[in-house]
């Protein structure tokens, strides 16, 4: 009995798993291999060739995906490191205070954040307006409609998802370990480097998956902030399920999606070394 | 130390699987795959027989309740049609404006009628259209019984009791109509806009807005080609999706839109715009510099539908609401405020009187309203106007590929 105590107490993680992630999954792998159409109904015909039509016609917006997350990501990343540190070494007594107010734009939704981010970036609005009304800007400046404004939009909208957890991997640093560092003269940089640094990336890794994957399949800001060549794989899938009811073609490139992130994943968990990675965290 | 914090128990988590459970996992994905191996069902619906529909009207009764899915910017915001309803009868109302696009809300409500459940609406609002078909085709609307229905027989224009798409007013019943044209804006286009050739105009470049659904955009593309969209053919749509492409390749189009068009519009972000009348108005009647015109070469007209999905918790409630609004006072005050044709043509007498009695600016709201083609349309308008082509399941697999390869790129 004892023995078996702990799979008795993973059951119900292994219950939900199964409900919500397996059987789905499942169905989804079977629809992305049948034809047909909504009206009369899809049945199996192990089509393989779904996958090759759907990425044929929208392989462009894949790649543009993976491009978009990854910029958004690096972009996250430079500007989540500094603050994740920042708050983890200066913020003193105030850190849950400045927690809190990096926490407070997300209780309001996702779209609604999204949209007002068009409204903040309007070519005439409150920004671009002022600033074109003081002669800083040329009128047809805009940056709505283009990468920069998708690519911003999915910055922002994931920024809390790099900093949570390289704040975590940093506030677990010893402030001993880099007094230690000191004593044996090592310079600031070189703590940072050797001791702080090495020490934060289970944070890091974390924080790239948890950005990088949303940010790669999000639809929203895309479609709110971006313009005519801008369209996401996110937005492919969603007219195909809901558009165009066409569920094997939808199925087939949300596989091809994951299976894409997932090697990704892997390449990066394999270059970073997870394990190493895993027991610094454990420690 | 504690187990969870053994390296060797997390390395053992990280590693993989053994190859008997790995069998086991795939075991269980095979059961869940064997589960969805038999298809997704087609639900194509038979008429309803006279019988059925009696039977399931005489089941039915009265709620005290009902639930209203529309479009935004629908209602005027103090629901004072809606609160006139609740006094009258008794039945209370919930009205969402949950419904921005008719793919999309379909692509919703789809999975959760296919397996027979409730979407949590009374009423719903579509556009004729190839997603309203298929709620008619797959059986997801209740039909209506007529004898509930005094209001709409005796006040109804006839034009909106004979819609091809729903003979006899089965299913549905027209919430208005409106037109699709062209919106610009003042502050920025100072020439008249009169052609649809202005949506093409280089001078306009990266200031244009089209729409992203499939269907308006290729009914533009077809009109600017001097095509009926009603009598279309495939080699109409090739054509209308080359035109489209150079117009979008050109850098003329910022953006395909949905609902959001209106907001940019009115913002400025674009100057030229592919626009459903009623929206144009209202922000007109809110001083917002815009402008609608009906393109010189045509525009489209279209019809959006009160139907009651299956399932729906208080149909007798809702029949009790559609038919509310067909009330010509209702109707009156309804379409004063959303400014799109009205199904109701004893609108524009009630109008008519309320302009002579008003005064100051109310007056001149009025007395345009009435005179307003886009409100009222003639004859001659209506020859102007083209309604959608119908499109078979297999014609739509061509169709939406040629102008989402055009807005989705």
């Amino acid at each position: 009995m004892k023995r078996l105590t702990p799979y008795l107490l993973a059951l119900p993680s292994w219950m939900w798993l199964a409900v919500f992630l397996v059987v789905p999954m499942a169905a989804m792998a079977s629809v992305s291999l049948q034809t047909g159409n909504a009206i009369d109904g899809f049945a199996m015909t192990f089509s393989f060739s779904n996958y090759a039509d759907a990425l044929g016609r929208y392989s462009t917006q894949l790649v543009r995906s993976l491009w978009y997350g990854g910029l958004a990501t690096v972009a996250m990343l430079v500007i989540g490191y500094p603050v994740a540190y920042w708050i983890a070494f200066k913020g003193g007594s105030r850190k849950s205070v400045y927690l809190f107010l990096l926490l407070l734009p997300f209780f309001v939704s996702f779209v609604l954040r999204t949209i007002s981010w068009g409204f903040l970036l309007a070519d005439d609005g409150v920004v671009f307006g002022t600033l074109k009304g003081w002669g800083l800007l040329p009128a047809d400046f805009h940056v709505l409609a283009t990468t920069v404004a998708v690519v911003g939009g999915l910055t922002y909208n994931f920024l809390p998802f790099m900093i949570l957890p390289i704040y975590v991997a940093l506030e677990r640093v010893d402030p001993r370990v880099v007094e230690a560092a000191y004593d044996l003269y090592a310079s600031r940089t070189a703590a940072f480097r050797r001791v702080v640094l090495p020490l934060s990336l289970p944070g890091v890794f974390a924080g790239v998956l948890m950005t990088f994957v949303p940010a790669t399949a999000d639809p929203v800001n895309a479609q709110v902030l971006g313009g005519t060549g801008n369209t996401m794989i996110g937005n492919i899938i969603q007219t195909e399920y809901l558009t165009n009811l066409n569920y094997p073609t939808a199925s087939a490139l949300s596989f091809t999606l994951m299976a894409v992130l997932l090697i990704g994943i892997f390449i990066y968990a394999r270059a970073l070394g997870t394990e190493n990675v895993l027991e610094a965290a454990a420690r | 130390m504690s187990h969870l914090h053994d390296p060797a128990f997390l390395r053992g988590m990280t590693q993989p699987r053994t190859r008997r459970e790995a069998f086991r996992i795939a075991g269980l994905s095979a059961a869940g795959l064997a589960l969805a191996a038999c298809g997704v069902q087609g639900q194509k619906a038979a008429p309803p027989k006279a019988d059925a529909v009696k039977d399931y009207w005489s089941q039915q009764t009265k709620h005290g309740r009902v639930v209203f899915a529309n479009w935004p910017e629908y209602m005027p915001e103090d629901q004072a049609p809606l609160k006139k309803f609740q006094s009258e009868t008794g039945i209370s109302y919930q009205y969402k404006e949950v419904i921005q696009e008719n793919a999309e809300f379909f692509g919703k409500a789809d999975p959760v009628l296919r397996a027979g459940q409730s979407l949590g609406y009374d009423i719903v609002v579509m556009t004729n259209g190839v997603q309203l078909q298929h709620m008619i085709q797959l059986g997801y609307c209740v039909a209506l019984d007529h004898s509930k229905l005094p209001n709409f027989a005796a006040n109804a224009g006839e034009a909106y009791k004979n819609r091809a798409y729903d003979p006899g007013s089965t299913y549905t019943i027209p919430y208005t109509s409106g037109v699709t044209g062209i919106a610009y804006n003042t502050k920025y286009v100072k020439d008249d806009i009169t052609s649809i050739e202005a949506l093409f105009d280089p001078k306009y470049k990266g200031r244009v807005g089209m729409m992203g659904d499939a269907q308006e955009i290729a009914n533009f593309g077809m009109i600017a080609l001097g095509v009926n969209p009603e009598k279309s053919t495939e080699a109409d749509w090739k054509k209308a999706g080359e035109k489209l492409k150079a117009q979008r390749d050109a850098g003329i189009v910022r953006k395909y839109y949905d609902q959001s068009y209106i907001d940019a519009v009115s913002k400025g972000d674009i100057w030229v715009s592919m626009a459903w009348s009623g929206d144009v108005f209202q922000r007109q009647l809110a001083g917002e510099p815009v402008k609608f015109v009906v393109p010189e070469e045509g525009g489209t007209i279209w019809t959006d539908n009160m139907l009651i999905p299956k399932g729906a918790a208080n149909p007798v409630d809702a029949l009790m609401l559609m038919d509310f609004l067909y009330q010509p006072a209702v109707a009156a005050e309804l379409d004063e405020f959303i400014q799109y044709v009205t199904p109701v043509p004893g609108v524009q007498d009630i109008l008519k009187e309320k302009a002579a009695k008003a005064t100051g600016e109310d007056k001149k709201a009025l007395e345009q309203m009435v005179a307003s083609p886009l409100m009222f349309p003639s004859e001659a308008d209506y020859a102007k106007l083209h309604t959608y082509t119908t499109l078979s399941t297999q014609q739509e697999q061509v169709f939406n590929p040629i102008f989402q390869s055009i807005t989705q790129a």
